[in-house]
């Protein structure tokens, strides 16, 4: 056993905490301050507003493969989907649900904390989280419907009446609910970081956390540094559309008419918004790189391989994501030095990232591997991530994105890695934490149903498109028309994409039912059906009850990924099992 | 985006500093048995409370959206349609208003630290007044201004200088209501004094940090903030 010099940990011990105690129904399901009645409701609204850009990716896919079938869709419609569906997607489901949902879960039980540090202004988080979600959604019913500026929004044609909802409402419920969505999320971030910070357990140094706790803690620290860019370029480009300044409007002929603005630069939205939209990515990634750690070691009975370079390496892709922003810019044109650093900072962020995926194939090497659930679709994921992020290295680079940037091959790519990957994650980790929400396990036919429709079928949809992109199939396209250059076979592609995307989205359908019915009807789960060593399947009650913990607050005495120890009982010893109850191992000479 | 990738490269230096301190390079996998804490020793400082860390972080979050309110307004200069806008002597006015704001809310701190109730209420009522009477002279200043032609869709200048002093002014008015829950604490009986020293002290920091953000971007409007840019640039050059 290695001596640890005391005196150089910090302390991460609080004193236990005099917790709220709800009084009535109200206050405890509804206006709840407990961190996992609030990551519940995070999670349904998450996954609710998802389900509707599910249904509008849809609509644009069936107007591609069948144009005009539906008359009602027509291009402002058509735009009006796509800019919901990425907006959706990205900010109200991925980041509210990765940081929200299983941040506000899983932070305060891993680190063996009673609850976040500060319950009220997270109850407040989702309320505002909601309002945010309710403006976006009222973009549909109000006069000209939502904004079709495309998820980047970029300006000046966000703001002007050739886009759908740009001088009617729709833009300026966008930029309200993404300014009210970062107010909201800046309480939550808070609570999420201050935690990790200050309410870990007794003996839960920084080195003994869950990958899970490292990744989503990272990013959090990266969206409170990176959302104050979309938040001042929302401001802005609201004085632009409401008051009438030109940060961003160039001098500009609409219909006919001059406009009042000029001398704005639509660039520096650009900048401000990738500034963002940069991190963004990986604001994504990281929580599903730790959650996919923690999802292999404990289904391949193994410990997590390097798990020091796991977290230098969590730490280094954050750190690399701010300066890489204008990779997304090559298009709209820059100094060749520029273009040069930002495709060489793109590059270097492969390397810390190969360095997990290496990790996470040698972990399954020799383990002890259980084709649970969860680990089918932690597997899924490392294929779809090395899938996705190699086409990241082509588009990385100025002379292959310039040509690539405005077809398919994008629209491949970035769902391939921060589409379909994270998802999978989010599917994985539900699979293995529904049981501790619930008390019951997840069915396991129904879920087999769902992981192969999902994961083959979403591999028919965007590995094909791949192939359109390179024959120039362009993205953004309400449609094709009579084109010289694509072949009328890429047609007969995108009507099988078109009915394979189908499929998937009713595909999900079979998972709602599972999560409903197994509520009520799944097999009783226990307290630790995994065998898994981290704090939160060694809590007294399952699930937790209010303050998590019962009377005394868990100490930690070894890592999260002590499975399999030579000489042990079991095939695993929980994080909170003293020393002497396990085996303690010798230092290697 | 040179001023927010600077912030940034202050952001992640403090960040590296606190990991170097975390055993960043220790083995887990070798250690078991719990971690001896270091207050069990006694001898050192009690632990930093977890609102004051929030706090820090917060303004950390703050910080970032000013740099980049303050990048964006550097590149928006750049352009030919900019024209600098005089700055309303009440300004200076306000700025020291600001100042002695602050000082009266580290004056209310050294008070509160030594438990002195009486002294500590004039303090913290002198503070309060004081940021109102800015928020009262930025209003008045942006009559003026606009009074005298310089409204707000005008100029880029404009722009940037009615939104910059907005979201301070948003700033200082949100810290406003708390620094008033804290005057009224300090009015009632039956408050622990732990508490209500920890409220004064985290609104003294909010202060001092909200009169460096104003420091900075009265610089910016006064002109010497890009005095000081093309010095850098001739330097440079």
């Amino acid at each position: 056993m290695v001596e640890i010099p005391s005196g150089s940990i910090p302390s991460a011990e609080v004193e236990d905490v005099e917790l709220y105690h709800p009084h009535s129904w109200w206050t405890k399901y509804v206006f709840s301050q407990d961190a996992k009645i609030i990551a519940v409701q995070y999670s349904i609204t998450a996954i609710s507003i998802g389900l509707v850009a599910l249904v509008l990716s849809w609509l644009m896919r069936i107007q591609l493969a069948f144009p005009g079938y539906f008359a009602f869709i027509d291009a402002d419609h058509y735009y009006q989907f796509i800019t919901m569906h990425g907006m959706i997607m990205v900010i109200y489901l991925l980041t509210a649900l990765f940081l929200g949902g299983f941040g506000n879960y899983l932070i305060p039980l891993m680190v063996g904390a009673r609850d976040m540090v500060f319950p009220y202004a997270n109850m407040l988080s989702y309320w505002i989280y909601l309002l945010a979600v309710l403006i976006l959604a009222a973009g549909f019913f109000a006069p000209g419907g939502p904004t079709g500026a495309g998820w980047t929004l970029y300006p000046p044609q966000s703001v002007l009446s050739g886009t759908p909802g740009g001088k009617d409402w729709g833009i300026l419920l966008m930029l309200t609910s993404l300014i009210v969505f970062i107010i909201g999320f800046t309480m939550g971030g808070l609570n999420y970081v201050v935690t990790v910070l200050q309410g870990r357990a007794r003996g839960m140094t920084l080195m003994r956390m869950p990958l899970t706790v490292w990744g989503i803690f990272t990013a959090t620290v990266m969206a409170l540094l990176a959302f104050p860019a979309l938040f001042v370029a929302c401001v802005m480009m609201l004085f632009d559309r409401v008051l009438g300044t030109s940060f961003f409007m160039p001098a500009i002929v609409e219909m006919g008419t001059q406009l009042q603005h000029g001398g704005g630069s639509p660039i520096l939205f650009q900048h401000l918004f990738w500034f963002f939209g940069h991190p963004e990515v990986y604001i994504v990634a990281l929580p599903a790189f730790g959650i996919v750690s923690d999802l292999i070691s404990t289904h391949a009975r193994k410990n997590i391989f390097g798990y020091r370079m796991m977290v230098w390496a969590i730490v280094i892709i954050g750190g690399l994501s701010f300066v890489v922003w204008a990779h997304h810019m090559y298009v709209s044109g820059m100094h060749p030095a520029f273009g040069f650093f930002f495709a060489t900072t793109t590059l270097i962020i492969a390397i810390p990232t190969a360095i997990k995926v290496y990790n996470w194939v040698l972990t399954l090497w020799r383990g002890d591997i259980h084709l649970a659930l969860p680990m089918l679709f932690a597997l899924a994921f490392i294929v779809t991530f090395v899938n996705g992020g190699l086409t990241g290295l082509f588009l990385g680079n100025v002379v292959v994105d310039v040509p690539l940037s405005d077809t398919m091959f994008v629209v491949a790519h970035f769902h391939m890695v921060m589409g379909v990957a994270p998802i999978l994650v989010i599917f994985g980790a539900i699979y293995h934490w529904y049981p501790k929400v619930t008390g019951r396990m997840l069915d396991e036919t129904l879920g087999q149903i769902h992981f192969w429709i999902t994961f083959l079928g979403t591999y028919a949809i965007f590995f094909p498109m791949h192939y359109l992109g390179l024959l120039g199939v362009p993205r953004r396209y309400f449609e094709m028309g009579e084109t010289a250059f694509v072949p009328p076979s890429a047609h007969t592609l995108n009507i099988f994409i078109t009915v394979m995307a189908l499929v998937v989205g009713a595909g999900q359908m079979v998972f709602l039912f599972n999560l409903v019915w197994s509520l009520f009807r799944g097999r009783e789960a226990g307290g630790n059906p995994w065998r898994a060593t981290t704090l939160e399947w060694q809590t007294p009650q399952t699930p937790p009850a209010h303050g998590n913990w019962g009377r005394d607050l868990p100490v930690v005495y070894r890592w999260a990924y002590d499975y399999s120890v030579p000489g042990a009982a079991e095939d695993f010893i929980p994080q909170n099992v003293p020393a002497s109850d396990g085996v303690t191992r010798e230092a290697p000479a | 985006m040179n001023v927010i990738l600077l912030f940034l490269a202050a952001i992640a230096a403090i960040i590296i500093w606190w990991l170097s301190g975390q055993r960043l390079t220790s083995k887990p996998w070798l250690e078991t048995g719990s971690v001896q804490l270091p207050d069990q020793h006694g001898t050192e400082r009690p632990p930093v409370p977890a609102v004051k860390i929030g706090l820090f972080v917060f303004l950390g979050v703050v910080g970032a959206l000013f740099s980049l309110a303050v990048s964006a307004y550097f590149m928006r200069a750049a352009s030919a349609d900019w024209w600098g806008m005089p700055v309303p002597r009440l300004l200076w006015v306000n700025t020291a208003a600001l100042a002695l704001s602050s000082a009266s809310l580290q004056w209310a701190k050294r008070e509160a630290q030594h438990g002195r109730m009486e002294s500590l209420r004039p303090a913290l009522v002198t503070g309060l007044a004081l940021a109102v009477f800015f928020l009262a002279g930025q209003i008045q200043a942006w009559r003026e201004l606009t009074a005298a032609g310089y409204v707000l869709a005008d100029n880029p200048a404009n722009s940037f200088f009615y939104m910059l002093t907005g979201l301070h002014g948003l700033h200082i008015l949100g810290g406003l209501a708390v620094l008033t829950h804290t005057t009224v604490r300090a009015f009632s009986t039956e408050v622990a004094p732990d508490r209500l020293r920890l409220s004064v002290d985290l609104s003294a920091i909010y202060s001092h940090f909200m009169f460096a953000v104003w420091l900075l971007l009265f610089a910016l409007f006064a002109g010497w903030a890009n005095d000081f840019v093309d010095l850098c640039r001739t330097l440079l050059n």
